[in-house]
């Protein structure tokens, strides 16, 4: 099973759960897994189009999917994929 | 409400002014009781990674959101938000900051006028992905209401 790390702002909607196992597949499947599981993290990570958002980051150890095959990366058996919100903002 | 220990408000206070009249950032630690009350008891300047106009914008990479994430688990500690300075604006978040927001995170806000620091507010964000004011208090706050 690969694990997936769930960042501190989104535990609430896993019951504070910090790691969970996922079954593989691609990224894409795994995060289908995820919201399956824990539909209130939809709004969070997916947007209006069902595509990941652009204010969340997917790594698959410590690459950027971006980098890789996006959401068509594949997750083996030691996977880590972590979800990583972008942190970013400023004034007007 | 969040308070800041007297240290943290500190670090912040000093990063904001060094920067200006670019916008710093970083993360801040602690706990949080039963009712909510946040109190932050550590906090961590980090570099400002927006590639331009960091008068206006921050920016935190992801591999230093990793490391932050880390250290809150390798010192028992919440990871309870995200600061940054408002150069020459209030401390209102704007609406680049909204986009971007997370939830449960608290996001301070310094608002520095001339390399001063003028004043400090916090906000979460709410279900409706708007922002709404947590009480913000400090030792240096509650001394000048104090004087006042």
């Amino acid at each position: 099973m690969a694990t997936i790390i769930i960042p501190t702002p989104l535990r609430k909607f896993t019951n504070n759960t910090a790691k969970l196992q996922i079954s593989g597949g691609t990224v894409a499947d795994s995060i289908e897994q995820l919201i399956t599981n824990f539909p209130d993290l939809k709004k969070h990570l997916l947007d209006d189009k069902g595509q990941i958002r652009s204010f969340v980051n997917i790594f698959v150890g410590d690459q950027d999917i971006r980098d890789l095959q996006q959401e068509n990366t594949v997750i083996k058996e030691d996977t880590v994929l972590s979800i990583i919100p972008a942190i970013a903002g400023g004034n007007n | 409400m969040i308070s800041v220990e007297q240290k943290s408000e500190k670090i912040m206070n000093e990063d904001a002014v060094k920067a200006f009249p670019d916008e710093c950032c970083g993360f801040m630690y602690g706990t949080e009781d039963a009712s909510g009350n946040r109190v932050v008891t550590e906090s961590l300047p980090i570099n400002n990674g927006a590639v331009e106009n960091r008068r206006r914008r921050f920016e935190i990479s992801p591999k230093d959101y990793l490391k932050g994430e880390q250290h809150a688990l390798e010192n028992g500690l919440l990871f309870l938000g995200i600061y940054h300075s408002h150069p020459n604006h209030p401390a209102i978040p704007s609406e680049h900051d909204r986009v971007a927001a997370q939830p449960y995170f608290s996001y301070v806000i310094l608002s520095t006028y001339d390399g001063v620091i003028k004043n400090t507010r916090s906000w979460r964000l709410n279900d409706d992905f708007q922002f709404e004011e947590e009480e913000y208090s400090s030792p240096l706050k509650d001394s000048n209401k104090t004087i006042q």
